[in-house]
């Protein structure tokens, strides 16, 4: 049966991991109260997307 | 290749995805904002332009087509009177999806969708999209103040009105068909005018049932 003949180095296992990074999300700050939000969504905060969309009603 | 494939299976079975579809346009309908996945409301849309269209044609036709889609019968009357009425002017488009983030438990991507209202027709809207580009947000803020508060003025209006409308139709309805008898005897000339308006009256208000 094949087996391994050497124990994979932490340098050939760092290295596999080197591209496994988390992104930080994009975030931008909404328009109505100037809280970081995420793209495309409304606001968790103040609950208002594109100005005039009022989605729910948290504060504000 | 991907032709011929469009729309998302939603991970279910083809009786299952058409009984949720059901359920969800029925539901938008009725309570005009539902809450839901993205992806079950952006395959929602296709099916409550569909339903939407059908209101507008307003036949026998249409309404039984309707019947055999939307779970309960109020809501097909009120596509076919309320809605049917106020998406006049739109061509297709009639539903608007708003990302909001994601659900506790799955961190599934939840949408709302609602049915538009009336506070700003297809082509005005598209002009303050572009000014909206062009200024800042906080210039739109009093915009959308103003858009707001003309929009519940007009609703209030335009409800009693209709009621109005419908019931002096009606009167006079009553009160030609109560003259005619009369002018048979009297005058052979108004009796024959007055039969030939009566019809007209009443195909105008037949389509509006």
């Amino acid at each position: 049966m094949a087996v391994p003949k050497r124990k994979h180095s932490k340098s050939r296992r760092n290295k596999r991991r080197a591209h496994q990074a988390l992104k930080t999300p994009s975030l931008s700050l909404c328009s109505q109260c100037n809280e970081p939000k995420l793209p495309h969504r409304a606001c968790p905060h103040c609950g208002f997307y594109r100005g005039r969309e009022i989605i729910e009603t948290g504060e504000k | 290749m991907r032709h011929l494939k469009s729309g998302r299976k939603l991970g279910r079975t083809t009786a299952h995805r058409r009984a949720l579809l059901r359920n969800l346009v029925t539901s938008l309908l009725e309570h005009e904002r539902i809450k839901t996945t993205d992806a079950k409301a952006k395959e929602l849309r296709r099916v409550a332009d569909k339903m939407i269209t059908l209101g507008k044609r307003g036949d026998l036709h249409a309404r039984r087509q309707a019947l055999a889609y939307i779970k309960s019968k109020d809501v097909v009357a009120k596509l076919f009177s309320e809605l049917a009425e106020r998406f006049q002017d739109r061509q297709g488009g009639y539903t608007r999806i708003v990302k909001v983030g994601f659900r506790t438990g799955d961190a599934a991507r939840m949408s709302i969708i609602e049915l538009l209202k009336e506070e700003t027709k297809p082509k005005a809207k598209k002009r303050t999209r572009k000014k909206a580009a062009a200024k800042k947000a906080k210039k739109e803020e009093p915009k959308a103040a103003k858009e707001k508060k003309p929009k519940a003025k007009k609703e209030v209006k335009e409800e009693p009105e209709e009621v109005e409308v419908q019931a002096e139709e009606e009167e006079a309805a009553k009160e030609a068909e109560a003259e005619t008898p009369r002018g048979d005897d009297a005058e052979a000339d108004s009796g024959a005018e007055e039969p030939q308006d009566e019809p007209e009256e009443e195909k105008v208000e037949e389509p509006k049932e």
